[in-house]
This record gives structure tokens, sequence and C-alpha cells, in this order.
């Protein structure tokens, strides 16, 4: 069976390469690391290192990139045009600043491609990953993706502003005032 | 107080959906521990020494006769009969199973309640002043804009995951009762020159193994952009606090590696666009949450001395000295109720205390409470003249010890008995000290004083801002307690200094005594005892303590004494 992710809300097939170097590498290792043909999903570092190689690729809608938790989504700001999607990484789901990237992607730096959640990507996480701004998902290949999918609509409502809905609550519905003598 | 709409309705209906699938995933294994940990965690479950325990939150500290009822019920259903309210003016139940839990959501859902980053690493529940909107020293009343965080913080999807939890205190008087500068963020509401509200924003304060107190950041932001500016702060935050070391991982090593001025400047910099989004609030949003703060219909009465009709009652006499409170509107008074009986785990209450304080409210109080992080409840509404009744009633009831904010008015976490971050018991140990010093008129010579104890250096008896401070350590498998002294909370907080090496329990009540006699040989005849540790220092209180030895035969109370 072909690999599947979810986008949007959908279950779809899939044929990004994702490419990662071995746990632990120096920075020169992920910088000349070899890009296989196909669609990849680089790491910053090689995308940096290997940018004007690949700018062919980039151009024909082949090349991704990833961001670290510890990696700046600005570091990709003039580059943007070029890649076919943005990843971003959660290698434990508890450490949330991709959220806060995703968050600047789409609302700093104007990114309106495709944002894919890897890593310990999870049911749970999805509904909050989705609000700021990941419209792609793929999650971790030991749980069940129809499953996953659930999480996108837990909620049909939500008080607070995001990439999702820019707009609170308290400005998008009148809300009630307190009943006489409550 | 707030009313739920349709809207807060919908999102609890909803969470409780959500969470009552993820316990039953877990329960079919199809989450492992580790997965379901930190989605119990933001829903207020840990796991504890012999069960679960759930953690509710009580929005500000404030809650109806009816929401009390409910705790009531929640203790005799599904717990064992009594509940313990916390430092952070919320409930936990110590007995609780897993399978039931999403049950006792449903329960608290019908009067409005949750238990929602009651824990974990997130935004947690708001803490206030007890005595918001009826203090005679308010400012401006703080609730409203504590209700606006609460609805922007639930569920924020950006802030679930951050380095570690993170606790906001709002205070609005002159005395600042909500210890807001042991806090993540500590806010002030303000007036400023114009006579326009906001806030005075303080950051980066908070106990645990490193107690800081907080810094301003800014001096006044309008009103309007509390929601932005928080943002900006928390994005900072998320972006940049330390993930390596969870005893690094605060706001407030973060401040402190950066530096107040470039902290600041980056969020200042965070802050340049994200004001004036639509995050931003309207006055009409504002005005729409402070009308569920009016006054109630107090009756016009005039200010009588409570006192001057029962001249003879000194019992009576020293409840009104140490449990009643000044109120803004004349004839009424706030009442504290205190859950530091001695005897009884500090901030313990049984169900059958909870249904008579609900009634009390009922009859006496605009059917409303207050949780406080002293751990008592307040009747916030009572009649001047009401008073000598009340005080009658609830003398029966266990609740009128005259001792708040006296030596045995302890702050105290659950400690070793419960609590498995814990390094040492604390309840057993405040036990032992209440039973020593368990004389009024010697509680009420040696006055103001803050008792702080906490089982481990998680600081959630804030021992730290204790005038003494009790830290249960752990030495070699044994139980040892370290002890400071000059500590304070409020307008004029600091963090106590260590004594010297540790003690056994048994020693001390000892411990405690020797300290207190230092002070009344020491004390001039104004200074309350933590003037006296602040002016001469811990030397002479150390020089006596240690000087001879101390006998380690005292007796303690353990937890099967009140299970």
């Amino acid at each position: 069976m072909p690999k599947q992710i979810i986008k949007g809300r959908e279950i779809v097939a899939d044929d990004w390469n994702l490419l990662r170097a071995e746990e632990g590498s120096e920075a020169a290792t992920v910088a000349t690391l070899a890009v296989p043909a196909g669609r990849v999903i680089l790491p910053l570092a090689t995308w940096l290192a290997q940018r004007d190689a690949l700018s062919a690729r980039a151009a024909a809608g082949e090349i991704a990139v990833w961001l670290a938790p510890d990696e700046d989504p600005v570091a990709l700001r003039d580059d943007l045009p070029r890649l076919a999607l943005v990843a971003i990484d959660f290698p434990k789901f508890t450490d949330g600043r991709g959220y806060s990237h995703a968050w600047n992607l789409r609302s700093r730096l104007g990114w309106t491609g495709e944002l894919r959640a890897i890593g310990d990507v999870l049911r749970d996480q999805l509904f909050s990953m989705q609000r700021v701004g990941f419209d792609a998902y793929d999650t971790r290949p030991d749980r069940s993706i129809e499953d996953a999918l659930k999480g996108l609509t837990v909620f049909s409502e939500t008080y607070q502003a995001s990439v999702d809905q820019r707009v609170p609550l308290f400005r998008r519905h009148a809300r009630p005032t307190p009943a006489a003598g409550a | 107080m707030y009313q739920y709409d349709q809207y807060d309705h919908l999102i609890i209906r909803e969470r409780i959906e959500q969470y009552r699938d993820q316990v039953q995933r877990r329960l079919n294994d199809e989450l492992t521990e580790a997965e379901f940990l930190p989605l119990r965690l933001q829903n207020g479950l840990y796991m504890q020494r012999h069960a679960y325990m759930l953690r509710i939150a009580v929005p500000y500290g404030l809650l109806s006769s009816k929401q009390m009822r409910m705790f009531a019920h929640i203790a005799r259903k599904y717990d064992r009969g009594y509940g313990h309210f916390t430092t952070r003016q919320n409930i936990q139940f110590n007995w609780i199973k897993l399978e039931e839990t999403p049950e006792i959501l449903s329960d608290l859902a019908s009067v409005e309640m949750h238990a929602i980053q009651t824990s974990g690493n997130c935004i947690r529940n708001v803490t206030s002043d007890e005595f918001a909107g009826v203090a005679a020293d308010e400012i401006i009343d703080p609730r409203p804009y504590a209700e606006v965080l609460r609805q922007w913080s639930t569920f924020h999807p950006e802030f679930i995951a951050l380095p570690r939890k993170f606790k906001v205190a709002i205070n609005g008087a002159v005395e600042d009762r909500a210890a807001i500068a042991v806090h993540d963020i500590g806010l002030t509401v303000v007036h400023n020159e114009a006579g326009e509200i906001g806030f005075k924003v303080m950051v980066g304060g908070g106990m645990g193994r490193t107690p800081i107190l907080g810094s301003v950041i800014r001096e006044f932001l309008p009103r309007e952009h509390l929601l932005t500016y928080i943002e900006a702060i928390m994005r900072v935050y998320n972006l940049h606090g330390r993930r390596d070391n969870k005893y690094k991982a605060r706001i407030k090593i973060l401040l402190k590696a950066l530096g107040v001025e470039e902290f600041t400047r980056q969020v200042e910099v965070e802050w340049e666009d994200l004001k004036g989004t639509e995050q931003t609030l309207t006055l009409e949003e504002m005005e729409r949450i402070i009308a569920y703060f009016q006054p109630h219909a107090y009756k016009s009465l005039p200010a009588i001395d409570p006192a001057a009709a029962h001249a003879d009652n000194k019992a009576f006499g020293n409840w009104l000295k140490r449990n009643v409170k000044a109120h803004k509107v004349p004839g009424y008074a706030a009442v504290v109720l205190s859950l530091k009986k001695t005897g009884v785990p500090p901030g313990d209450a049984t169900a059958e205390q909870m249904d008579y304080m609900a009634d009390l409210a009922d009859r006496y109080s605009f059917s409303e409470l207050r949780v406080t992080h002293e751990q008592n409840i307040v009747l916030a509404d009572v009649e001047q003249s009401q008073l000598f009744d009340l005080w009658q009633e609830i003398k029966a009831h266990g609740l009128a010890t005259p001792n708040i904010g006296l030596l045995t008015d302890i702050i105290c976490c659950p400690g070793g008995d419960f609590c498995s971050l814990a390094n040492a018991k604390s309840i057993p140990i405040a036990q032992a000290i209440a039973e020593r010093f368990d004389r009024i008129d010697f509680l009420h010579d040696i006055g103001d004083f803050e008792l702080n104890i906490s089982g481990c250096i998680n600081a959630c008896g804030h021992h730290h801002v204790g005038n003494i401070g009790v830290l249960g350590v752990d030495k070699d498998g044994s139980e040892w307690y370290q002890v400071s002294i000059g500590g304070a909370q409020g307008n004029n907080s600091a963090i106590g200094k260590i004594i010297g090496p540790s003690f056994s329990a048994q020693q001390m009540p000892e411990v405690i005594d020797r300290l207190l006699q230092v002070y009344v040989r020491e004390r001039t005849p104004e200074e309350r005892f933590v003037d006296t540790a602040q002016r001469l220092g811990i030397a002479p209180f150390k020089e006596y303590v240690y000087a001879t030895p101390i006998e380690t035969a005292g007796r303690l109370v353990g937890e099967d004494e009140y299970a």
C-alpha cells in the first residue's frame, strides 16, 4: 500500500520522501547529504547548502524543506516561492515550538502553500495543529490514520483567534449579557 | 459572577466527549501511558501514590453555592467524603478512579465547571484576590479580566505544549493578596495619569527550585491590549524557553538568562504587529464581561461596630479581629471560614462542611463563596449585624477557628501522604506544629504570621515566601526538613533565607518554638515576626535554634488518622 497522509480533512496517497540525517549527525554531514531522485523533503541545512544545485528540481516542484524545533522559519523567507511544501518536525509531541513556527510561517512569512506536520504526529494534537495553520499531517505510521482523522473535528467553536480563524469568538458572535439581577 | 452562554457550554461539552474518548482509548491500550499523560494532565488528572487525583478549576477562586454543593456530591460519590482546597484556589480530590473521570466532568459541566488546564505544560487557571469586588482597598475589580484570560487561554492552540507550566495571577487592590510576584505573569490593574484602565505587567516570578520575584516589563498596558501582549510574551517563551531541563524551563529562567531589558525588547518586537489585530479587546466585550461582576443588591445599612454588643465575649472578639475583613459597602463585612482547625489537614473540607458552607452562602452571602490561596473559604458579603449569629453557627461546624493570618493558618501542600512528587510528608508537620501552638492567646500575641510548608522543591506550599518556610527534603531515603525565615508574600514579597542544616519531623515543633522565642525576645513593640527576621537576619535565630540538641520525641499524626 502506498504511504498515506492526511491532507485537508482527507486521507490521500503521498509520494514525498523525507530525507533525514542520522541522529546526532554533524552540521557538515547534513549539509552534504545526497538528495535522492523524486519528490524530497530536505533538512533545512541540506537545502541551504545545496539550493543552487537543486534549483532546477525546485523549479520542477520536487523540493521541499522541513524545519526542526530549533530552526527559525525566517531562514526560509526568501526561498519560500521556490518550495513545493514546508514541513515542521515534532520529534516529540510534547515539544510545542512547531506550533509557533507554523503560526509565524502563515502569519508573518506569508506562506500559503502546504504546511505539513511530521514526526510524532498524533490524533490528539491535530486539532491544535490545524488551528495554527497546518493543512497536512504525516501521522505516526504505527497508528490508524482513519482514527487520527477524527482529531480534526473535536471542537466546533473556539474562543481565541489563530491562523484558521482570525476573528475571536467575541467578535464573531453577539454573546449574551447577564440576565437582570444575575 | 460569570455565567456560561451557549458557546461556553458547547466547548465544555465537546471537551468532555474528547476526554471520554481519550480515557476509553487508554483503557483499550490504544494510547500508551506516555501519550495519555499530557492529555490527562491537561485535564487536571495526576497519578498519585494511591490513586488518581483530580484537580478542578475554580476560576479566580469564585464559586456559587450550587458549585460548592457539586463538590460535596463529588466527594461523596467518587471520593472518600472530602476534598482539598489548594494554594491556587482550586480543589483536588485524592481518591479518584480513571474510569469515573468523564462522569465527574459531566457532573461538573452541569454547574458550569471543568478541570481544563489545571495541570500540564499550559496556561493554568488564573488566580486572583479572594476579596475581589468587595475589598475596601480595591482600585479596580480584576475578575472580569481574569475571565477574559480564562476564555482566551482555554485550549489556546499554540500554547498547549509549553516548556513548562504557566501561571498567571491578577490583582486590583492596594494590597496584593494574589501573590503576583511569584507568578509567571503577575498583572496589576491600574489607572494611568489620564484615568484609563490598564495593567502593570510583571513577568518571571516563581518558586520551585529557583525562587525569583517577577520583574516589571511594562508599567502600563492599556487594557484592550491585554490578550495580544500576553500572546507576545507566550510566543517568546514558547520558542525560547529551555526544554532540555525541566528545572530550568520556567519563564523566570529565560528572563534571567536574557536579562529584563532584552526579554522586554523581544516581547515588544513580537507585539508590534499583534497590537491592534482582531484579538484586541473591544470596549463592548469588556463591558459585557464586567456586567457579570456588578455589585450585589446591597441594602442600605449603617456601618456598625459588631463587637460593641458583645464586648465581654473575647472569643467572638478574637474571631472578629482575625477572620472578618473590611468591605467596601457600609454595613457589610467579608468573613473567612477557617479550614485550619487543629487536627485537620490544612485546606481539607468534608462533604458535610461543603454542603454546610453552601448553605451559609445562601443564607448570609448572596450564594457565593471564594477559595483563598491560603486554603480557606470566604463569604464575601455578610451583613455586619449578622456576624454574631454566623459565628455561633459555624463554631459548631469547626469553621470558626480564629486563626486567619496567624501561625496555625498554615499553607501546606498534600505532601508525601498523597503526592508522588513529594520528598517528605508535609501534613503531619503542619498538624504537629498546630497542636503544639494550639493556644489562641499565644497565637494572637505572636500576631501576623505566614508558616508555609512544602513537601518538595516544587514549592506548592509556597515555603519560599513563608515568614517561616519549611521544605521537605530527602536525605539518603529519609525525610528531613529545611527551615528558612524572612520570606513574605504580597506587596513586600521576599524570598526566605535558610537558617542551617535540616531537622527531623519530630524536631520541627521545637524548632518553630525556638524561632518564636527569639522573636519574642528581640521584637520591638510594632514588629511582626517577619519584620524582626528581616531586620536581624538569620544569625540570632540560627544561633539559638542550634545552641542545644533538640529532642526527637514529638508525636506525629499520619495519614491513617484522617483517611
